[in-house]
């Protein structure tokens, strides 16, 4: 084929397959669109045109975020969100970083079978636990309050955060270790001086992660937080769409108000955002 | 000496980590186990039973396994149903998208237009997807699109009926994972080298028989990757089914997850509950043995 010819096919091709791939986002993008929208929409409107009739009668108002956030303690779900997630982020980040920086750079027998202990529990399903741990939390007084949820989301975290942040220590460059050795620093001052400073891309991937992954969180708090007045978005959310399920300027609102905080973080942090989810996509 | 103190310190930094773990995973897990051999209701069912709620699950529990009428069904059918089109669907949808947009002007916004439901809580998603299908055709766009198209189209409630609505939900499962399984096959993608393709192309290769022959190929890793990562997913779905339909309606829309979560928090049968959640351990076993020898390889390839 010659090159001009060549060049000839290619356009047209170029341009269906540009017209393909929008036209795909496209379809990815109108359920969200048209939720969004519709949160925008006065509830009469709502009722009885399409949101996609838009534009022949375009009214908006902001009464349905002002009725969800004042309406049905939302707003105290929207900061027990933040009470679960911000200790649930921190916590498994600084326990994980110990134990991963001890797998990678400190010997131990039995270290090479731990770690892949933990590796196989990535894939353990939370289910398995709930039950027992229920039976644990009314054990040691812990029913209903936040540390139970705290503590839960810590652990389920650490089979990750150890799998990301010592595949990050490991390739650290071992020299530093070594001229750190003889100049006499101790286990821990070489963890604080050299291997936190130089991880901060790994440890925000798995940070961001870790606070969108606790932030949507449903079941765990569902299962685990034994008391409605600390229930997160998520939840409200849910036994919103079981009792008012065709309350779209609330359920459309409300929806909004939960995922404002991680579309926040995504189109903020976007690759450390991707890198994180797709190393810890099996987790749950 | 010295050395046993090195060692001692290691397992130091170790241990905050291996308490929590150990109290939270392995243990419950154990006990998860124990109790499935016991029956009754109640949160700590005391009555032995012996393996009778698993004999129970497999042949008389008909929300759960039915093969007495054709064609079979129940949850771990519905699972096997999620299992093919949910990881099948990721993939095709996945690696589609990441070889279409690859170069294509706008490519990032695409990408982030499908990443976009991976971001948001499973809950938000299934409220978008509620929307998209409901039997209003002046508030759902899919029964809308459908009534404009189709003259005489009455509307159809696509989560109400028992032989749509697993397709329903696999279909929003796909909608929001394929955002993922694009990420890791598009990266692929592009770290495949140019002057391969470039010299497929100059040998006269149509760009359709490079794909098959080169591309794909070598493509083969990621991909199994997404699979086994989709594969697990579907055999742990759970919040998706709970918050979309509550495995209706009349229970056909149940996947084993949710008939754990249902049985021990709806129905209170503890031990029952318990037992469905160790039959999901059977397939995951593999899956998890599969997973260390991925990491194992991975560590002895660096």
């Amino acid at each position: 084929m010659s090159r001009e010819s060549a060049v000839a096919v290619r356009a047209p091709v170029h341009i269906l397959r540009t017209a393909l791939v929008l036209l795909l986002a496209a379809a990815w993008l109108i359920p969200t669109l048209g939720l969004l929208i519709t949160s925008f929409r006065p509830q009469s409107d709502i009722a009885t045109s399409g949101w996609w009739r838009i534009l022949e009668a375009p009214r908006f108002t902001l009464d349905n975020y002002a009725g969800v956030l004042t309406a049905r303690h939302f707003f105290n779900n929207f900061v027990n969100s933040f009470i679960i997630t911000v200790p649930s982020t921190l916590l498994p980040i600084a326990i994980g970083a110990l134990a991963a920086y001890s797998f990678s750079w400190l010997r131990f027998r039995g270290r090479n079978l731990v770690f892949l202990i933990m590796v196989a529990l990535l894939v353990l399903p939370l289910q398995e636990t709930w039950v027992p741990v229920l039976r644990m939390q009314r054990r040691l007084g812990l029913t209903g309050r936040y540390l139970a949820i705290w503590l839960a989301h810590t652990a389920y975290g650490l089979p990750f955060a150890i799998f990301l942040l010592r595949n990050f220590f490991s390739e650290l460059p071992r020299e530093l270790f070594e001229a750190a050795k003889i100049d006499g620093q101790s286990e821990f001052g070489i963890f604080q001086s050299i291997v936190l400073p130089l991880s901060v891309p790994a440890l925000a991937s798995l940070g961001i992660f870790q606070f969108v992954w606790v932030w949507n969180d449903l079941m765990n708090a569902l299962v685990l937080l034994q008391d409605l007045k600390k229930f997160p978005l998520t939840v409200a959310i849910q036994s919103l769409l079981g009792q008012y399920g065709s309350e779209w300027n609330l359920l459309a609102s409300g929806a909004f108000v939960s995922m404002s905080i991680p579309l926040l973080v995504f189109f903020l942090l976007q690759r450390y955002f991707v890198q994180g989810i797709t190393a810890g996509a099996v987790k749950g | 000496m010295k050395e046993r103190g090195a060692q001692l310190r290691a397992w130091l930094f170790v241990l905050p980590a291996l308490v929590l773990v150990a109290a939270y995973l392995v243990y419950p897990t154990v006990q998860t186990f124990r109790t499935s051999l016991f029956g009754g209701t109640g949160f700590n069912p005391t009555r032995f039973v012996g393996l009778r709620n698993f004999i129970q699950l497999i042949t008389h529990d008909s929300l759960f396994l039915n093969v007495v009428h054709w064609p079979p069904s129940g949850a771990l059918v519905n699972n096997i149903l999620w299992l093919i089109l949910f990881s099948g669907g990721t993939l095709l949808f996945g690696l589609l998208i990441a070889v279409l947009a690859h170069g294509v002007r706008l490519e990032s916004v695409v990408k982030s237009a499908v990443f976009l439901p991976m971001v948001i809580s499973a809950t938000a998603a299934a409220v978008i997807a509620r929307f998209l299908y409901s039997p209003d055709a002046s508030i759902g766009i899919l029964n809308a699109g459908l009534k404009a198209l189709i003259p005489g189209f009455t509307p159809v409630s696509w989560l109400g009926r028992s032989e749509l609505v697993n397709y329903a939900l696999i279909a929003t499962g796909v909608w929001i994972w394929t955002g993922l399984s694009m990420t890791v096959l598009s990266a692929a993608y592009k770290s495949i080298d140019t002057q391969i393709l470039e010299a497929a192309r100059v040998d006269g290769a149509s760009p359709w028989k490079t794909f098959w022959r080169i591309s794909l190929p070598i493509l083969a890793q990621p991909i199994s990757f997404v699979a086994l990562t989709m594969i697990i997913n579907s055999l742990k779905m759970i919040d998706l089914v709970l918050v979309m339909t509550a495995g209706g309606p009349a229970g056909t829309s149940r996947v084993i997850g949710f008939s754990f979560y249902w049985e021990v928090f709806n129905n209170n049968l503890v031990g029952y509950g318990s037992a469905v959640a160790i039959l999901m351990l059977v397939p995951l076993a593999p899956l998890m043995v599969v997973q260390v020898r991925r990491i194992r390889r991975q560590e002895s390839g660096k």
